[in-house]
């Protein structure tokens, strides 16, 4: 009753590229996301104003506007800044590592709230006892913070993944063959636009749904040694 | 950076604005008259009504906003003689209406989930107390529920709003001239990347916190007494 005319395998090799470009962005948004809370939890009135910024323009500005800025713009304003220091350069950003810097970028202020959260969330009396008994500054945070932080912030960071991996399909858009940018191809040989959509919608369904139950897995995984 | 090619094309950049506020402000209104009754579906113990209803939030929850434009965009071209059988094949054709229906089936699933959130978070007690009052039904629903829900689901809401403004960005891809659209298409003509992109990126940003005070004051008005706040997550 499907007929993919031979077209199947194409989109699945664009599965595989949503899924890396969407594991890779959401390592990229981990990371910024924990640099970022830590910027505005610290004392340091600078780190505040940049971390303070990076959530309040991020989450200000549509993905697509701050992908194609990323894309199209950097290299530009790379070539111009040379030419006026008198270089002719060409500048030529790789999609995918646009893609995942943009996508990971803003998601990363997302995560930056979200562990924010789950380190507020952790009584400020632990890690002053752990100090006490003489632990490094570095210690409580690695054997304290973090894997307290890490089980309040599993909710959240699972619905950021989520968010994410939907987000991916921007990236068509800079042409990157990923999953959707695939379907388009397959669509426009067989002339059979809505069939392929529907099923690329249906594989996007099918990710967040094995989604939610990882994080469900996750989280009572997480969760086992605490008390309900 | 040369600012001054902007300025130039300023009034065309502030029209696609306008057009960015206009297709947010439709997709909003008609999203939420569909949604109170999703939410109630949603909640309905008949499970004929309830399932139905859940698909649909499932589905528009969880495929990209994308995939539902260019579904319904250049899908529909694939049913292209039926449509015109029927009728409708005129509604289709237009980027317009397809960038719309999409917009809002999917604010329509977020906002439901939203408001059935928000409905099921009304206290007990208040529901037993405006029955002990003798109310029932309806009368219930109307004057306890419902502005009580609404209060609880406004923060919520706030957000979903702030995420709808952002997502019209996505009708740029079908060919309609809003913010995006009229940037990329200016950037063609000019070849001034970075600086339209910057100008829209600030306009979105102006919009979206005016967006973000508007709500928060909305609230204050609406519950003082709770404090809740407006903040941007993501959904």
């Amino acid at each position: 009753m499907l007929d993919l005319h031979g077209y199947g395998w194409l989109l699945f090799d664009g599965l595989q590229l949503t899924i890396a470009v969407g594991l890779c962005a959401m390592v990229v948004a981990v990371l910024l996301g924990l640099l970022g809370s830590w910027g505005k939890l610290s004392h340091n009135w600078w780190a505040n104003l940049a971390a303070n910024t990076y959530t309040t323009v991020v989450r200000g500005v549509p993905e697509l506007i701050l992908l194609l800025l990323v894309y199209f713009g950097t290299p530009t304003l790379i070539q111009s800044i040379a030419t006026r220091m008198g270089y002719d350069i060409r500048v030529d950003i790789n999609p995918f590592i646009a893609g995942t810097i943009t996508i990971g970028f803003i998601y990363g202020a997302f995560a930056t709230e979200v562990l924010r959260g789950a380190f507020q969330s952790i009584p400020k009396g632990q890690a002053e006892a752990a100090r006490a008994i003489g632990m490094s500054r570095s210690g409580v945070f690695k054997r304290i913070l973090l894997p307290q932080a890490m089980r309040f912030a599993l909710p959240g960071l699972g619905n950021v993944w989520m968010v994410l991996i939907k987000a991916t399909a921007l990236i068509s858009i800079i042409q990157l063959d990923e999953l959707m940018r695939k379907t388009k191809i397959a669509s426009n040989a067989t002339h059979e636009p809505f069939t392929f959509y529907l099923l690329a919608s249906f594989i996007y369904l099918g990710i967040t749904l094995v989604s939610m139950m990882a994080q469900k897995r996750a989280e009572t995984w997480a969760n086992k040694g605490v008390m309900r | 950076m040369d600012f001054s090619i902007v300025w130039q094309y300023l009034p065309i950049m502030l029209e696609g604005a306008w057009v960015t506020l206009w297709i947010t402000s439709v997709s909003l209104v008609i999203g939420l008259v569909a949604a109170i009754p999703l939410a109630l579906a949603r909640l309905a113990k008949n499970p004929f009504i309830a399932s139905p209803a859940y698909v649909f939030v499932l589905y528009f929850r969880g495929t990209p906003l994308l995939v539902q434009i260019f579904l319904i965009y250049y899908g529909s071209g694939q049913f292209r003689l039926e449509l015109t059988d029927l009728g409708l094949w005129g509604f289709f054709r237009d980027p317009w209406f397809c960038g719309i229906l999409a917009l809002v089936l999917n604010t329509a699933a977020y906002s439901a989930e939203i408001f059935r959130g928000a409905i099921t978070a009304v206290p007990r007690n208040d529901i037993e107390a405006g029955r002990a009052c003798g109310m029932s039904g309806l009368l219930l629903f109307r004057r306890i529920t419902l502005p009580k829900a609404f209060r609880i689901g406004l923060p919520a809401y706030g957000n979903e709003v702030i995420f709808l403004l952002q997502a019209t960005s996505l009708v740029s891809t079908i060919t309609i001239l809003d913010l995006t659209g009229i940037s990329r298409q200016l950037i063609s003509k000019t070849f001034a990347v970075y600086e339209f992109y910057l100008t829209a990126a600030a306009m979105y940003l102006i919009m979206t916190y005016a967006l973000v005070y508007l709500f928060r004051v909305w609230e204050k008005r609406m519950s003082g007494h709770l404090q809740e706040r407006v903040v941007v997550e993501a959904r």
